[in-house]
């Protein structure tokens, strides 16, 4: 086009940061939450005309108003981490498993399978683990089936897990047909093989259980073997087969370790929470769990937090709504939805650093503003230590 | 030279609208509503001197949000009654997109911690839960729309309440049934082609009594009709209540109705220009074309009621059943446009009948009505006081003073009964 122009600098271009300082990513991730917040009062006072103050107070009134909102707060959040861990090993090993969803709700299905035929049959505290057991199994049947078929044919594990969900829900509703014919679908919760409460209450079963499992899958990806091999499979499938790890054999192993957790997680929720089972018992959550699992880096200690920030903005968006007789779900999803945009649009500002014209008249003209053009100099002292760095991160 | 065919294209654009609009123009058009003239309702009772406390608070716990018309149905009846009896917003907390499993218990509990002295949840499956929440909290009232176990579970602060819709569906099938007849006299199908689709949630009392009704309605105006329904699984699904209803009519259906609650089949409708007898609301903004009438249950009335028995602290019913003289039961305006003439004068009369019990909507003797396989039904028994797996237990038709056998829909239970397959309708799935 411009072939006889001189090459005209662009306004601004990208540069990869290679000088994080290690504190850098938190400060900027606090920053974001915070103008996040900001920007949701803003909203909230643009369209509905209340004080971002009052949204504030009510958005945390809502999450944490009594002990009761704590506690089945509480609850889903552990539920939601037991989802996000389930999903975090595959994902760490670059195996996109979209279909926690789906292995959860056949656990579930399974548990009250179980339930079901034996409840009033067997001995109650019988029937807990065998639902258990049945759990388990069928959740990493369910998750090594794409396992299988990515090691043995190398299928697209992305489209095969997504459709495996929609299978579990068609069997779920399948099942229901059969188990409660006459109805709308809903099959009432059973008396027989629900986990006891503590103290009254069926959150602490969840809690305990999201506690622990967190531990050991920090313990399994940090400290084993295991957690070393799925850590190099993620990184390079080359690199791996070169220092002698059989990538098909962790692939499989690791989903079934996922599948395993889903399988707990569908257990929870029918023996600990629902009682009962339906093709919405897992609410989606098997999607939401790549975000919370994604933003927290695959860290399952940053998971706890990142769970917890997405239960308390729904729940709080929920009081907001509520609180201003808007009985129209659409908006407190859209903050949401707003919000995470936010903080995962700021994980790119801690990677890549914006350079504008005027900064860099001085420097060399950088070739072109591609994204990922990483070995452009916008900072002058980074210049001997790019090469390195990109290096590490090459695949 | 191109200039000027563009002006003549274009005069000649206008002047086709406006000879189309000359010749549209009869006094009511498509899209312009005409009100039914009301029925003298008697409420339950008239609210003059009551005081609901300024602390007063009820709940409503909604199954989806405003965007379902059957959760708007609700949402709109309780706005309403808090207003008629002098109470503020922030008396009324309604709480949506509650799903039919634990986290209705939760809710109920959450509601009655923000001080509910009364809390109403909308749908079928909340029924286990809102009973968990009556037994926990015994000083708050627990009512439930369309629930079956009120009257068996001996909890008395918790209720069950429902309309005799099947009224409201058998004058909406009247319109439906007007509009057939109109279409065979004007040569646009013949009798034996009367064939109507209904697109259902579930198959089970409450889809099927309504369908009936809607039917019956429909028979009792034009003989030849004959139905065909299609259940989709879900009481919200617009993809699957869409191609339900574009199903039918690729099936030959001259005319839709629905039990479903999102706007899938009313729009399927107008994009293919077939008339529609819809539920819960009117859709004439959205399908000016083809809407013709809406029967809805009005709750204004019960929850008006349940506030009203709350704050005197007098019992509330077990079992609610809302009529048509209470107002429970009502019509939209109907499509000036679109209805058939002559549509209004058969509901009025057929509803006044309806009102004086001179008409039985399960009429049982009269002929050429309801058969099973040919033959007339004598009796019927129903599930009242259980469900699946037993077997049904009572029951349900009865006899008038002047011989008449019926079946009686809503006297046993708020919530329908009649599940009974007639001859004439045809189920899809």
């Amino acid at each position: 086009m411009n072939t006889t122009k001189k090459t005209r600098e662009p306004l601004f271009h990208l540069v990869k940061r290679t000088d994080v300082k290690p504190w850098l990513p938190w400060v900027v991730r606090g920053v974001t939450i915070v103008v996040a917040f900001l920007f949701i009062g803003i909203l909230t006072f643009a369209s509905l005309e209340i004080s971002p103050f009052e949204v504030y107070a009510r958005i945390f009134k809502g999450a944490f108003g009594d002990s009761y909102r704590v506690m089945t707060l509480l609850r889903d959040v552990a539920i939601l981490l037991l989802f996000a861990l389930a999903v975090t090993p595959a994902f760490k090993m670059k195996f996109w498993n979209i279909g926690a969803e789906g292995q959860v709700l056949m656990g579930a299905f399974a548990c009250m399978f179980c339930i079901f035929y034996l409840g009033g049959k067997v001995n109650d505290t019988l029937l807990i683990f065998i639902s258990l057991a049945a759990a388990l199994l069928v959740g990493s049947v369910w998750a090594v089936i794409p396992a299988l078929f990515k090691a043995k044919w190398n299928t697209n594990e992305t489209l095969f897990t997504l459709m495996m969900n929609y299978v579990a829900i068609q069997i779920i509703l399948y099942a229901i047909k059969i188990w409660a014919p006459g109805g709308t679908g809903t099959l009432s919760p059973s008396p027989y093989g629900n986990l006891p409460t503590i103290a009254g209450e069926n959150f602490w079963f969840s809690i305990i259980v999201a506690i622990v499992m967190t531990a050991v899958m920090f313990i399994y990806l940090r400290f084993t073997k295991h957690g070393y091999e799925i850590n190099v499979v993620g990184e390079s499938e080359n690199t791996a087969r070169y220092i002698g790890i059989n990538v098909k054999k962790v692939i499989i192993r690791t989903l079934i370790f996922s599948g395993l957790i889903c399988g707990l997680t569908g257990f929870m929720l029918v023996a600990g929470i629902d009682h009962t089972v339906s093709s919405t018992t897992a609410e989606g959550r098997g999607f939401t769990a790549i975000l919370v699992s994604w933003l927290a880096k695959f860290n399952p200690a940053g998971m706890i937090f990142t769970s917890l920030l997405v239960v308390f903005l729904s729940r709080g968006m929920d009081e907001v709504m509520t609180m201003n007789g808007i009985s129209n779900n659409f908006f407190s999803k859209v903050v949401i939805g707003i919000m995470f945009l936010m903080i995962i649009g700021c994980e790119f500002f801690i990677n890549y650093k914006i350079v504008f014209r005027h900064r860099a008249k001085s420097e060399v003209v950088p070739p072109a503003p591609v994204e990922g053009a990483e070995k452009t100099c916008g900072e002058d002292t980074s210049d001997g230590e790019i090469p390195q760095a990109t290096t590490a991160k090459e695949e | 030279m191109k200039k000027l065919i563009t002006i003549i294209l274009a005069l000649a654009l206008v002047a086709a609208v406006v000879v189309g609009m000359v010749a549209c123009g009869s006094d009511l058009k498509d899209g312009e509503p005409v009100d039914i003239p009301a029925l003298k309702t008697e409420e339950v009772r008239t609210y003059e001197g009551l005081t609901v406390p300024a602390d007063f608070k009820i709940g409503m716990i909604c199954l989806h949000d405003e965007s379902s018309t059957y959760d708007l149905n609700f949402i709109n009846a309780a706005k309403a009654a808090v207003k008629a009896l002098g109470m503020s917003e922030s008396q009324l907390i309604i709480k949506t997109g509650i799903d039919e499993k634990i986290v209705c218990y939760n809710t109920a509990k959450d509601l009655v911690n923000q001080g509910c002295k009364v809390i109403f949840a909308d749908s079928f499956g909340h029924e286990p839960f809102m009973l968990q929440a009556a037994q926990e909290f015994p000083e708050v009232q627990f009512c439930h729309a369309t629930g079956t176990t009120a009257h068996t579970a001996n909890q008395p602060n918790f209720h069950n309440a429902f309309a005799s819709i099947f009224e409201g569906r058998y004058l909406a099938g009247i319109a439906a049934g007007m509009k057939l007849n109109e279409m065979i006299k004007d040569g646009k199908i013949t009798a034996d082609k009367a064939v109507m689709g209904y697109v259902g949630a579930y198959p089970y009392e409450e889809v099927k009594s309504g369908y009936t009704s809607f039917y019956l309605g429909a028979k009792s105006v034009c003989p030849s009709v004959t139905m065909q329904v299609q259940f989709t699984g879900s009481w919200f699904d617009i993809a699957l209540e869409k191609a339900a209803a574009e199903n039918l009519i690729s099936k030959g259906c001259v005319l839709i109705s629905q039990h479903a609650d999102s706007m899938g089949a009313p729009s399927a409708c107008e994009a293919a220009g077939v008339p529609n007898v819809s539920y819960n609301g009117s859709t004439i903004e959205a399908c000016p074309s083809t809407f013709i009438v809406s029967s809805r249950i009005d709750w204004t009335p019960y929850v008006k009621y349940i506030i009203a028995q709350t704050v005197e602290n007098k019992p509330i019913a077990t079992d609610f059943t809302g009529t048509l003289k209470d107002g429970s039961v009502a019509l939209t305006a109907v499509n000036g446009g679109v209805m058939a003439e002559g549509t209004i004068d058969a509901i009025v009369e057929a509803r006044a009948k309806l009102v004086d019990g001179s008409l039985k909507v399960f009429d049982l003797s009269k002929d050429n009505y309801i058969t099973v396989n040919g033959q007339k039904v004598t009796s019927y028994v129903a599930y009242v006081d259980g469900g699946y797996p037993a077997d049904p237990d009572t029951e349900i038709v009865k006899t008038t003073e002047a011989g008449v056998k019926y079946v009686a829909e809503s006297e046993f239970r708020s919530a329908p009964s009649f599940g009974l397959g007639i001859d004439g309708i045809t189920l899809l799935n």
